[in-house]
């Protein structure tokens, strides 16, 4: 594999007060790769997202994206660059429609002034029209067609998952952070979201970073595993390697019941 | 099945995306609006005028701005009575200093004043959310009324601290002072408050109002998708504090004439535009009108009957309204809490599905 390298994290640390999240963690993330992120319970999986979005600010490590070194920047311009990311627990606007979420997520490509979107003529319209189509590709690709128009605080549990999905892809990212996108899912859900991921990586090229616990799932799709148990890493590789390796299944997978 | 959408068939994204889908809507919406513009300036008379059409318009300004803030971008404020205060004192001076200009410009320009005043007090939103923010906007509202008082800059040094708005003219028609025709007063209303809830619907219903529910509903998920809080909500704050200017200009220059800060423009008035849009329906521009016209018209209707009709005494009366409307509020926010806009909206879903339940 000759890939590049999409995004390098070097020796993060990160504590909140005298809780260290993160410790001296560095792996890296290949373009047009599946890496997942598996550990136990405040592993700091989440914290990690939250370090590459932006979110959190590290106090030590450095994060390169797309070859250069990044500074401390708000998530808002970090979103800019190119990463989107659903949340572990669902971060949908409730107060608008499937189509309003999704077209909010194409917002850091909308650059209309005011003027022409007080109007809703000219400019304004043709973005309008632009971002509407790219979103109904997004639509017609998730097969959520009939909740269009649906406030998304209506929505069952799994189609609102998707519909996260499907905002963070408006985006046209580089990369797209999976925080447990098949939480609390049953088996049929979860198929659907994994060919949506696996389809995802694979049509449109986007490089994804996934946290999940169903060990299954994860050993299926991913093509990287990294592993973090109380803010170390413990492993890093393909799934067989990491499966085989005796401290991970110690820490988190453990051992069949005979 | 008389409201119905089927039928109705959307052969583009453009056609799907129009500020009224469904034929019915569009057809109801522009013979009101023609209604509005071509029969009633010929119907109208003083009373109408006075207490019913243009005290309907300049509320319903006012409670368009304060949606567009609370509504739309979740951020509760309490200065609206000081920022209809700014917008009254910039038209004082405007039209004062250069009696030429034209009375349009100058409301417009009032609100100009108004969004940047706005923008100052919208500074601490980045940081403050909730009832703190609405605590921290009263600043704005007993800061700027105070200001009026004590500057006689803005009330050009007048001996009793009042402002009075000069006789004004657009296109040869007196719109401002005593002489004006109701016809006038009202026709200037009415377009200032139409051509401003389309711009607010078309605002709200695109790049900015997206980025403003975002905020409303979420604004952590909002900031990872990338928008920028605090842009936003100045955003916010700046078109919202313009409809307020503007709708504090018309209050002063056509409907009262003559103002006095402290009465005119003090916490109360805050409150009653508060209460509008939430009566109206948070997050509705239709909303913002219902609410409007029901606290304005409601002790209206109830001074008409029970002095006009029933022949009660004046002050019983003006007490009772009182106990009536807090009555009134409290049932429409139990039979539904997302004010009347939702509660039209519901009787359109079940109109559409009329006679059959489901």
């Amino acid at each position: 594999m000759s890939r590049d390298v999409l995004l390098e994290v070097k020796n993060i640390s990160l504590s909140f007060g005298g809780v260290k999240a993160l410790r001296d963690i560095s792996f890296d993330i290949l373009e047009g790769e599946i890496r997942a992120i598996i550990g136990p319970n405040g592993a700091g999986k989440s914290s990690m997202l939250n370090v590459i979005n932006g979110f959190y600010h590290p106090q030590e490590g450095e994060v390169w994206f797309d070859g250069r070194l990044r500074g401390p920047m708000p998530s808002h311009e970090v979103a800019r660059l190119g990463i989107a990311r659903t949340f572990q627990n669902i971060a949908l606007f409730k107060g608008m429609s499937t189509l309003d979420n999704l077209m909010s997520g194409r917002l850091i490509n909308m650059k209309c002034n005011m003027f022409w979107q007080g109007l809703w003529r000219g400019p304004a319209e043709r973005e309008e029209m632009e971002h509407r189509e790219k979103v109904e590709e997004i639509i017609d690709f998730l097969k959520i067609q009939s909740i269009r128009k649906t406030p998304v605080g209506r929505l069952p549990y799994g189609l609102q998952k998707r519909v996260e999905l499907g905002r963070a892809l408006a985006a046209e990212s580089k990369l797209l952070l999976l925080d447990e996108p098949m939480a609390g899912m049953n088996l049929e859900e979860k198929e659907d979201m994994c060919r949506f991921i696996l389809d995802v990586n694979d049509e449109f090229g986007t490089t994804i970073a996934l946290i999940e616990h169903d060990m299954g799932v994860v050993m299926d799709i991913s093509h990287r595993v990294v592993v973090l148990d109380y803010g170390k890493k413990l492993a890093d590789g393909t799934p067989d390697e990491v499966r085989s390796d005796q401290r991970v299944i110690d820490a988190y997978l453990g051992v069949a019941h005979e | 099945m008389i409201y119905r959408e089927s039928g109705d068939f959307k052969t583009s994204y453009h056609g799907d995306q129009q500020m009224f889908p469904i034929a019915l809507d569009k057809w109801f919406v522009i013979l009101v609006g023609s209604f509005a513009f071509l029969v009633v300036p010929f119907i109208i008379n003083d009373y109408w005028e006075k207490s019913v059409l243009v005290p309907v318009l300049v509320w319903a300004m006012a409670a368009l701005g304060l949606n567009i803030l609370t509504g739309y971008c979740g951020q509760v404020s309490l200065g609206t009575g000081g920022f209809m205060a700014v917008g009254a004192y910039a038209s004082y001076k405007l039209t004062t200093s250069f009696p030429e200009l034209n009375l349009f410009i100058v409301v417009l320009l009032a609100g100009g004043v108004t969004a940047l005043v706005g923008v100052v007090f919208g500074l601490p939103s980045l940081r403050i959310k909730g009832f703190y923010l609405a605590v921290a906007t009263l600043a704005a509202q007993f800061f700027l009324v105070w200001l009026f008082n004590k500057v006689p800059w803005f009330y050009n040094y007048s001996g009793t601290g009042m402002i009075t708005a000069p006789e004004r003219f657009v296109f040869g028609v007196a719109v401002s002072g005593p002489n004006s025709p109701p016809w006038a007063t009202y026709l200037f209303c009415l377009t200032i408050v139409v051509v401003f809830a389309i711009i607010a619907k078309n605002l709200t219903r695109g790049r900015f109002g997206r980025a403003w529910m975002a905020i409303r509903d979420m604004d952590i998920a909002a900031e990872i998708i990338g928008v920028p809080p605090l842009k936003t909500k100045l955003s916010a704050f700046a078109v919202s504090s313009f409809y307020i200017g503007v709708s504090g200009a018309m209050f002063f220059t056509i409907y009262l004439g003559a103002v006095e800060p402290t009465e005119a423009f003090g916490i109360d008035k805050s409150f009653l535009v508060l209460f509008m849009i939430i009566i109206g329906g948070l997050g509705s521009i239709f909303g913002s009108f219902v609410g409007a016209a029901f606290m304005v018209l409601m002790p209206v209707l109830f001074k008409n009957i029970m002095v006009g009709g029933l022949g009660w005494p004046t002050d019983l009366v003006a007490h009772l309204i009182f106990i009536l409307i807090g009555g009134l509020i409290m049932f429409f926010l139990i039979v539904e809490p997302h004010g009347l806009a939702q509660l039209w909206r519901v009787t359109k879903e079940k109109l559409r599905l009329w006679p059959f339940p489901h």
